[in-house]
């Protein structure tokens, strides 16, 4: 019976995951769109975009290396979902939390890009070789904050277990008590959401979409799907490392969302780094607040 | 009607192959399209059916690709001034992604290449919108010696926007149709008759850009060998 309930709440993590991460982004076009003095698309527009590239009649594929690329990445993304506890308390929604530290959910967010990696070369072309070459530049570049920041407060909690980390912040949230590496985190997650000034990967007028240049019908919709759950599983990580989790949907929709709009804005405010030039601020300023954080530990 | 079966009896004469078999089809065929309101398979569809329609037509991926002058009037289309995102339409930059190929203006035989190469990238439900008179009958390029006079030899077209040049609300309004089509299903897809009367479009597309074109298009094209 445990077992049958476990599986029906790893699926309703998913399809939370799936569809807030949605949520989030017609949200975001629909902000950037009143950024710009449109009125934009209908809040869902990212659901009709997936089901109807799902429902597409035709996807070329290059080979069986590039029809499991997608495959892997959404897997990369679905477990790192399913490893972080959606609430602070109660039994319900923390997936395989039990089973897996943050050291397996760090190790799961990497899993996608490479899985991308695999795929997107095997279709030759030159286009999404560029894309992904930027891609792995800069999650080498945004791994280092995150990673100080996450070992400050694992050094700071003396554990690895979400859970418990979540727990120990009851009295005061980590976003107040290690601001630096909270800034040094949330710059890090800026970039993780391929949010400009950071979206040098996917960048349409310059590697004509990068990665994604030879996904087309059922592949794109996986791949698209598989960033909206990821956007969620990374703001929910950063709920959960530095706002004390949630206790209840709404305050975890509210939290992420704030998260979320903040990004966006950041996004919508800046223009975009070059490759170098994203590398250079994100191992120049990030870096050394973490390490200065880390210090104060 | 005379007039109609002159020009066609002229453009036979230069040795361009006619879609239709006689005359008279041709010309009735027009004229149907023109006055008909087509009842099309809007009550024989499935409720899921209905519902993928609907979300086809809400979604439209258009590749940013522009081919004559008429690309001059896409930007506005798409930015703040008519925002044409509100009805689900965005730019994506590859044909791999795209659902909606817009020949904006004349088509040059160089440029021509091109399109035939994007539009066969395509994933199906693919669509194709020519905008301006130019993609219809030549336009102002009638007697060029370098384009192209009508679009439907070359590629299966789903809608045309006449004028020269269309304005902004013209592209919108030929999206609206468009994507009132696609939801009840009251045309038959261009794409449909490019894979069945492919070798009539292969033809044609011979006949002016000479042998070495993009190699047969299957519906699986993968755009270039990789061996």
């Amino acid at each position: 019976m445990a077992t049958v309930t476990l599986l029906l709440e790893l699926l309703l993590m998913v399809g939370m995951a799936y569809s807030f991460g949605f949520l989030y982004y017609g949200l975001y076009r629909n902000i950037t769109a009143r950024v710009h003095g449109r009125f934009g698309p209908s809040i869902a527009q990212s659901f009709w975009d997936s089901i109807k590239l799902f429902s597409k009649a035709t996807s070329t594929s290059f080979g069986w290396m590039f029809t499991a690329g997608p495959i892997i990445m959404a897997s990369g993304a679905v477990m790192t979902v399913l490893f972080i506890p959606f609430f602070n308390q109660g039994d319900h929604l923390q997936g395989l939390s039990p089973y897996g530290n943050l050291l397996v959910v760090l190790y799961f967010m990497v899993l996608g890009p490479l899985g991308n990696a695999l795929g997107v070369g095997s279709s030759g072309n030159p286009f999404g070789a560029m894309g992904i070459t930027r891609g792995l530049t800069r999650l080498f570049a945004l791994e280092m904050p995150l990673y100080l920041a996450t070992i400050g407060l694992m050094i700071t909690g003396g554990t690895a277990d979400i859970h418990t980390l979540m727990i120990q912040q009851s009295t005061t949230p980590n976003l107040l008590s290690h601001p630096l590496l909270f800034v040094a985190a949330f710059l890090s997650l800026v970039g993780f959401l391929g949010k400009s000034p950071f979206d040098v990967v996917g960048a349409p007028q310059e590697v004509y979409s990068g990665p994604a240049v030879e996904f087309g019908g059922k592949f794109l919709a996986l791949a698209l799907s598989q960033s909206a759950v990821f956007t969620f599983a990374k703001l929910l990580l950063m709920v959960d490392l530095f706002w004390g989790g949630a206790a209840t949907l709404l305050e975890l929709i509210f939290k992420t969302f704030v998260f979320f709009v903040v990004t966006v804005f950041i996004g919508n405010v800046y223009g975009r780094f070059t490759t170098v030039q994203s590398v250079e601020f994100l191992l120049k300023v990030p870096t050394v607040i973490a390490i200065v954080g880390l210090l104060r530990v | 009607m005379q007039q109609g079966l002159k020009q066609i009896e002229g453009l036979r004469q230069e040795g361009f192959v006619p879609y239709h078999t006689s005359l008279t089809e041709e010309v009735t065929a027009q004229q149907r399209t023109l006055e008909s309101e087509t009842e099309g398979l809007a009550n024989t569809q499935t409720l899921i059916e209905k519902a993928i329609h609907w979300f086809q037509a809400h979604s439209m991926f258009v590749v940013a690709y522009g081919t004559g002058c008429g690309a001059i009037e896409m930007p506005p289309v798409f930015t703040s001034r008519y925002d044409i995102e509100r009805l689900g339409v965005v730019g994506v930059a590859t044909p791999r992604q795209a659902d909606i190929l817009i020949v904006s203006g004349y088509a040059s035989l160089k440029t021509l290449r091109r399109i035939i190469r994007t539009y066969e990238q395509m994933s199906e439900p693919k669509y194709v919108i020519a905008l301006g008179s130019c993609t219809i009958n030549g336009g102002m390029y009638w007697d060029s010696y370098n384009t192209i006079k009508k679009l439907e030899d070359y590629l299966g077209v789903d809608m045309y926007v006449a004028g020269c040049m269309p304005r902004p609300e013209a592209l919108i309004e030929g999206f609206v149709k468009l994507q009132a089509a696609i939801r009840d299903q009251t045309l038959e897809p261009g794409y449909v008759r490019y894979r069945d009367d492919y070798a009539w479009y292969r033809r044609n597309q011979e006949k002016v850009l000479g042998k070495n074109i993009a190699p047969q298009y299957e519906e699986n094209y993968a755009g270039m060998e990789l061996s």
